[in-house]
Parts: structure tokens; sequence; C-alpha cells
């Protein structure tokens, strides 16, 4: 296009900035309401007092976030030590995501790299393929994996049925367990933005690599992943974040020893805990903890787009 | 003779793992869609093929329980993916192709901000809020909040879709005397359809599947499929839930197979 | 060729357009005739897409007037401007028929269903596409998803059609018949086209006139032919057509002539041009074709030279000759009639001559 128009050629344009403050409104309105006021709201509700039976009652108080991170005895008049149990939690739950995660890209990035490498038509099936379980229920997903890995499940019996093993392996209730029930429910967050930067990838520097002498696997680290890595890092984050805060997978595949901080929380809501200001308070760290890895993503992200052109 | 072929794309052992992962993603449902049609009232015994507990499903003893939590589910499904659909393809249109405005990238982190939040502290959120404001829990909140999260996944297709399609069909209906309004609705809107159409399906999927925020504010009594079924995996897996699942996990396989179709059939080309 | 009877379809007032940080037209005035076959030429970024976009109504002004037959238009919408376009991807509506596409204007204009059906069944036989009616733009091929797009823009009957380099994702051959099946359309339809192009050689062979744009400025404005043989400055010459550019001082005017200094004490004498006085250094330029070569002098203005190099380029013979302690000359000689005609070869010493009026010189 000539004429040098700043705003031509390109898709986004003002044909309907008149009206996008009509337009706009319903969403803005739906998601004030009921995305960003809510977690106004449980800030603030993390800073009440508790009510016995759940619920709060409106008096300031630092209870919640003392009661995380200290242990004042039983009648709260012991001098403040380290409470350890529920930072425990968030340590257990941190590491379970992360070997998830690694998991996932153990798996993951070998298996968007071969879709990638498909014939450019085949592509869009491999992908379809790998994509389907996730529109599958996570809860059936979860329930199926329970099923399938019980010490007297379908896994076992045809492990016994070959001959491999003599008696059923105990996977269910293991932080493996919770693992795999991880990596099941977020494996394509993990396929698919590694897949799209295998994708873009320009294979004549694979070549170059290879007439100077490097090895295939010399390039594949010095100079394939290098260029995919924004898509990696992409895929770790898209796993561990959901992961973090997950609750079916630890609920249902990891018993209570594996307890982590989705259950935590989902306990002072509608387990016996009942202790909202104190649920809150967990949600809010978890959050925190949260927005610090996008945040942190978010400017790597920029900063490597800027250093790649 | 022909020399050895160097494949410089090709690893050892890399269609091996895909294979893998394919069959762990794929073993654990196509497991409890054979269990599903098992004649054995135990889960572990094998004792042939039978349609009992599809039967069981709709006749037996809790079939009035599901049927309730199944209509509760669509009904909120269907209604969730059509209002956060509409809302979501006006806002892409703000975004897209309302030029460059102060609010616009406050607008798309909105817009993002339920992927954002870990889903169990949405659904803390949520039900402090209903709880703050004196909302009694129930069917209506379920409603509210799946609007909400849903509004992402419809965005997401519909917003991608509309900047594949270049501003000159606009441009050239306007110069042949469309209004605005007509250039939307007769170039704009039908062109964008594939996009709306899978963003509506996602988010009919992402509303039926989601069990965590609904838990949190439905109210007592009230229940959708995965809150049913959660309940009663709490009790151990029956049968009958197994033939549940397959039949929901396959109306899932059809609407993705379907929206994946529709998203292909550019009709742009 | 100025018709003063014939009415004004466009007339241009002072228009400015600058983006943030980025002027595209500087205070730019036209007028365009009515029925005219009117050319905007000129490098990519020169302004003339931002200017028919102006007047298609698709670029707000920023400052300045645009009237369409004495109307003031530069507020109404596009859909309110009886003129339109034809855009350089025709952006036809996939997902309408060849049909509807060209009915969608008149019915956007308010014509029933069947009306407008009925008048884009015309516009299509007009452009020889009847049989492809029911066809989805993606079915049809270059040339004839271009014939479906002017169709379309001229079935409302627009006041002025613009043609946004409508040609230029097509291959030489079709391009070369399109030019003429434009011109013909223009003459049929009276109706006044805008061309938008980069191409001077289409800009010459189908403009009645041409306006030449570099920098968001007008260069130059007249007939093709005018422009092609009286460039008024150096951009003008340059970007229309194969020219020598030589440096040149001016020693002597008398008569409306000018007494030209190339250098190594060889003269030219061409006519002199207003703003260019006695001792002033500036460019003239002389077309390739309007010199030939002898092997002695025919008049006592031969340049005399060497032959450096021919180069063949089909229908012509290009050759090129280093003058003796001077500047350096492309002649153009026709490959028509070779058995008369004499080719010097490299090394010959020869002599360029002009024919009267050929060269002239170039106010920067």
């Amino acid at each position: 296009m000539t004429g040098g128009a700043p705003n031509s050629g390109g898709a986004t344009t003002d044909t309907y900035a008149k009206a996008r403050t009509w337009l706009l409104m319903p969403a803005w309105l739906v998601l004030l309401v009921l995305s960003l006021t809510p977690v106004a709201l449980m800030l603030v509700y993390s800073f009440l007092t508790k009510e016995f039976r759940g619920g709060v009652i409106w008096d300031f108080s630092l209870a919640a976030y003392d009661q995380f991170f200290f242990d004042r005895g039983l009648f709260g008049d012991e001098p403040a030590r380290i409470e350890w149990t529920y930072i425990g939690i968030f340590w257990r739950s941190i590491w379970q995501a992360g070997a998830a995660t690694v998991l996932s890209l153990l798996i993951g990035f070998p298996t968007a790299y071969f879709i990638a490498t498909r014939p450019e038509k085949a592509r869009p099936i491999w992908v379809f393929l790998v994509t389907i379980p996730y529109w599958v229920n996570l809860l059936i997903r979860t329930v199926s994996m329970k099923f399938l890995l019980r010490d007297q499940g379908p896994l076992n019996d045809f492990l016994m049925f070959t001959g491999l093993i003599d008696s059923p392996i105990h996977i269910i209730n293991t932080n493996f367990a919770v693992q795999l029930g991880l990596f099941y429910s977020y494996l394509p967050f993990m396929v698919l933005p590694i897949y799209a930067a295998v994708e873009r990838y320009n294979f004549t520097l694979s070549e170059a690599a290879a007439d100077l002498y490097a090895s295939k696997w010399v390039t594949l680290r010095r100079i394939l992943l290098p260029a995919v890595k924004p898509g990696v890092v992409a895929g770790c984050i898209l796993v561990f974040v959901p992961s973090l805060g997950s609750f079916l997978a630890p609920d249902l595949l990891g018993g209570a020893k594996n307890f982590m901080i989705g259950s935590l929380i989902e306990e002072q809501f509608k387990g016996n805990a009942g202790n909202w200001p104190f649920g809150a308070a967990a949600s809010m760290i978890l959050l925190t903890l949260v927005l610090i890895i996008l945040i942190m993503f978010t400017r790597q992200q920029a900063k490597s787009n800027k250093a790649g052109g | 003779m022909a020399s050895r072929s160097y494949d410089i794309k090709s690893y050892t052992g890399f269609k091996f793992i895909t294979l893998a992962c394919l069959v762990i993603l794929y073993a654990p449902l196509v497991v409890v869609t054979i269990y599903s049609f098992n004649a054995s009232k135990s889960i572990t015994v094998w004792e042939g093929l039978s349609l009992r507990w599809y039967v069981d499903v709709f006749v037996g003893p809790e079939s009035e329980k599901f049927k309730l939590a199944a209509m509760n589910s669509f009904v909120i499904a269907i209604i969730a993916a059509t209002v956060s659909t509409t809302i979501a393809t006006l806002a892409a249109t703000a975004v897209v192709r309302g030029g460059n405005f102060r609010l616009r990238t406050a607008s798309l982190g909105l817009i993002s901000l339920p992927l954002m939040v870990p889903e169990i502290v949405t659904a803390v959120a949520t039900l402090i809020f209903f709880n703050a404001i004196g909302f009694d829990r129930g069917l209506m909140t379920i409603l509210m909040a799946h609007i909400a999260f849903c509004i992402p996944f419809a965005y997401l297709p519909i917003s991608a879709r509309m900047q594949g399609i270049e501003d000159t069909y606009e441009q050239a209906a306007m110069d042949l005397y469309a209004t605005k309004r007509q250039a939307f609705t007769r170039i704009l809107l039908p062109l964008m359809m594939p996009g709306i159409i899978s963003g509506f399906l996602l988010a009919f999927i992402v509303s039926l599947d989601d069990f965590i925020i609904t838990n949190f504010v439905k109210g007592a009594g009230v229940e959708t499929l995965p809150t049913a079924i959660f309940g009663a995996v709490k009790q151990g897996i029956k049968p009958n839930i197994m033939a549940i699942s397959t039949m929901l996990l396959g109306l899932s396989v059809i609407m993705v197979t379907i929206s994946y179709f529709i998203s292909k059939s550019d009709n742009t080309k | 060729m100025v018709p003063e009877e014939q009415s004004i379809a466009i007339d241009v007032r002072d228009a400015v357009k600058r983006y943030d940080d980025f002027t595209a037209l500087k205070k730019l005035s036209l007028s365009i005739m009515d029925n005219e076959f009117f050319t905007l030429l000129g490098p990519s970024g020169c302004g003339k897409t931002t200017l028919l976009r102006m007047i298609a109504g698709f670029e707000n002004v920023t400052e300045g007037e645009i009237f369409l037959f004495g109307e003031e238009i530069k507020n109404l919408p596009p859909y309110q401007r009886p003129v339109n376009t034809v855009f350089q991807n025709y952006a036809l509506f996939p997902h309408m028929t060849v049909l509807d596409n060209v009915a969608f204007g008149l019915e956007m204009r308010g014509s029933s269903k069947s009306e407008a059906r009925k008048g884009a069944g015309e516009m299509l036989e007009l452009v020889q596409l009847t049989q492809f009616a029911n066809r989805k733009p993606s079915q049809l091929s270059g040339g004839q998803q271009q014939r479906v797009a002017l169709a379309r823009a001229l079935a409302p009957r627009p006041k002025v059609l613009l043609l946004d380099e409508p040609l230029s994702a097509l291959d030489l051959k079709l391009r070369k018949a399109m030019q003429l099946e434009l011109k013909h359309l223009q003459r049929e339809t009276g109706i006044t086209f805008i061309f938008v192009t980069h191409d001077q050689e289409e800009a010459l062979t189908m403009s009645d006139r041409i306006a030449v744009m570099s920098d968001g400025e007008l260069q130059q404005l007249g007939a093709a032919k005018d422009i092609y043989e009286r460039p008024r400055n150096m951009f003008v010459a340059d970007f229309i057509g194969e020219t020598n550019l030589l440096e040149v001082s001016v020693d002597k005017i008398a008569n409306g002539r000018a007494v030209c200094h190339l250098g190594g004490g060889h003269e030219l004498t061409c006519n002199s041009v207003e703003g260019i006085g006695v001792g002033s250094k500036v460019h003239m330029s002389v077309r390739p074709e309007r010199l030939f070569i002898s092997a002695t002098p025919v008049e006592n203005e031969s340049l005399k030279g060497r032959v450096k190099e021919n180069i063949f380029i089909g229908t012509d013979i290009s050759t090129l000759i280093n003058l003796v302690d001077g500047p350096e000359f492309i002649v153009r000689t026709s490959n028509s009639d070779r058995g008369n005609k004499r080719i010097f070869e490299p090394g010959n010493e020869v002599f360029v001559n002009m024919e009267m009026g050929a060269a002239r010189l170039l106010i920067d």
C-alpha cells in the first residue's frame, strides 16, 4: 500500500471507533462486576474476622495472615514461631506443579517438535489429536485416570497379565499420581506454544549448523532450543500456573497425604474448617504468587521479543 | 547406490514419545468407555458387554438426580455461551476495529483476567462477592459466574478471526453506500461467523465442564452434572458414573470436532 | 488539451494530510475534468493513494477542501459520496456470489433486491462475465476478479470511479489487455476515472491527463505527451521514461534559445526556460530515442565521442557513448530497418546528433 498511512493495511482499524464505548460496555460491566470486584472483595475479606460456621464478621483483623505464617500455641499466648504447616503445603504445591511441568516438558517438547515437522497439511490433525482430551471434562478425565491407576485397575491388571509385575504397583495416592494427573490436565498448554515456536523456526539455521559440523543433538541444544525458548517458557508457565492452584487432581488422585493449596482453600469454604478470612488470605497469597510469575514472564517475553527484533 | 538420507529435522525417539504421549492421553478415556459397557456390578471384574448402566442412568434409582443435574448444566451452558459470545463479539469489534484508544490495553487485560486468575481463586472471590452483596446462591449465581469466565474463551477465536479479515471488505461496502451498521451486519458478521461459532462452542464446553467455580457458587441442593458426578465419585467410582462420563465425553469430542471443522472452513478464501 | 467547456468533476483545493509525525500531502491542489481518464502517478509513498482515499472518504482531510461537481464532500462519509472504488486487492466479498457482489451497491442505494440483481446482470454482461454470476469470487481467476471489481464499482453509476493500482496483481499480458479494456470502458460509460499507479508506462498508455506526484506534492500536471516530452523538473524527467540527465551551465541566451556548456568543450543549444538565466548551473534532459549516431558530423553541434557498449533490448538497440572529456550519453536506435543502418561497434569514434527541440532545461 502506498501513501505510508500508518493505519492502513493491517486488520486493526478504526472503522468502529465511534461505537467502541458501547461495544465494550457489556464486557466491561460483566467483568468489572463479576471478575474484578470479587477479587477486590476477597482482599477485603482476608482482613476480616472469621465467623465460626463460615462467613465473616466485619471487624478488621490480621488473624488470617497471622495464622498462615505464625504459630502462637493452642491458646495464642505463646511467643510467635514460624508456622510451617501452610508454608509446607504451598511448598509442596510448588514442588508438585514444578514436577508436573518438567514431566509435561519432557513429553510435550518432543511431541510438539514431532508435530511441527510433519507435512503442513497433516499438522492440524496432529494438533487436533493432542487437544481433544483437553476438551473432555476435567473431572471425567481425572476420574478416568483414577480408575485406570487403581491397585485393582486396568493398568495393573494389564501389567500383571503380561507378567511384567507380580503384584500390583501402588500408584494412586502418591505424589507421582498427582503429577501424572496434572500432566494429563494441562499437557496441551505445553504442546501448543512450543509447536507454534518450532513451526516458525527457520530450519535453514539447523542446516547451517550441520554444515558447520554440529551434530544433531548439538544443533538441538545450541541452535533450535535458544530459538524456540519463548515458546518453551510460555508452555512451562501455562502448565505451572494452573497446576499450582489445581484442586481435582490432588483431591482425587493424591488422597489426604498429598494436600495442595487448592484443597486447603476449598476446605475453608466447603469443608469443615469454615474459616473464610483464612481461605481468602490463602487465595490472595496464591494469586500474588501467580501474578509475580506472570509479570516476570511478560517482562521476559518482551525482552526476548526486542532481542529477536 | 543411493546415499543414506540425512533428515535434519528428525530426531530418534521423538516419534515414539509422541505416540506414547497419545497413549497416555487416550488410555484413561478409552478404558472408562470400555468399562461403561461392562455388565458387572463391580468395576473390577469384566462380565461381558451390556448397556445396563446406560439404562440405569435414565431409569435407575439415581436417574432423577442426574436428569435434573444434566438439565441445569445444559440450560446454564446454553445461556452462558450465548451471552458471553455476544458480549465477546461486540468487545472484539471494539478492540480490533476501534482504532487505538487509551482503554484498549486495559480492556484486553480485563477480558483475559479470568484466564490469568487461578480457577480456585475465581471460585473463592465469586463466592465472597455473592455473600457480600447478600445474593442467594442457586442457579442464577452459577449462571452469572459462568458468563464471566466464558467471555475470554469466546473472545479468543472471535478476535483471531476478525484480525484475519482485511478491513478493505468493510471499506468496499461503505464505498458502495452501505452504512457502518450495514457494513457490520452484511459483511463483517458473516465473515466472522466461523469464529463466532467456534467461540460459542468453546464457551459451551467450558461452561459444561466447570466444576470448581460451580461447586463454590451453587446453592445447597443445586447440582450440575460435574458437581453431581464429583459427589458420587466421593463414594467410589460406580459403573453408572462411567456411563454418564462416557456420554459427556462423547458430546465434548463431537462438539470439538465440529468446532475444528468450522474453523477450518475459511470463507474468506 | 484543456477543455474549458467541460465541467470540473473533482476539485482538490490546498489539501493537506498529516499523520502524527508524517505529512502525506502538502497543500495539494488539482482539478479533474468530467469525463476524463485522469492518472495519479508517482513512486510509493508519494501520497497518491492517500489522495485517492481522501476523495473516496476513507481518510479525513487535515486541511483544505475537496469538491465533487461543485459540492464540498470532505465531511461526507464514504457511503454518502457518489464515487466508487476499485480496490487494489479487489476486496470482493468472499461470502457472496459474483452477482450479489455487483448488486450490493445498487441494493444499498435503495433498489429492491430484484432490481439490483437485474442491474448487476447488465453490468456483468458489459464485462463479459455473465456465465460466472453464481460463482464465488474465489472460483475466478485474477483477471476475472478484476472485472467483477470493476463491474461492482460501476454498477451504481458513480459520478467518479477511483481505481487504486487495480492492475498491479495481474501478469504483464493480462495487464496490457486490461489497460485497453479500462480505456474503452471509460469511453463507453463516460464516467470520470481517477487511476492510481506507480507504473509510468501504464499511465502514459491510458491517461488523458497525468498528475505526477512525489513527496506529497504535485510535480507536474498535463497530457501524457506533454509530460513525456516537456518534463518540468528533474523528478518528472527522471521518473517518466528513460532520459539522459546532464549537468550543464548556461552560457548565453538569445532569441529564446539558450546555449549550454556540457563540459569538455561540448555545447548544445535548446529552448530557454523562464527562470533559468545566464550562468546558472542546471540539468538538461534529452530522451535517448531523439538522438542519433553518425560516423561524421552532420551539423555544427554534433558531439564527438566513442562507443562504449551496445545493449540489445528487443525493439531497440541502446548505445552508450562517452563524449571526449565529457559526459556519457545513451542513444536509442530502432531495431526496425537494420539493413540501412550502420551498427557502431565499441571503440568506434562517432558523433551524437540531436533532433531539434529534443533537449530540455529543467528547474530542479
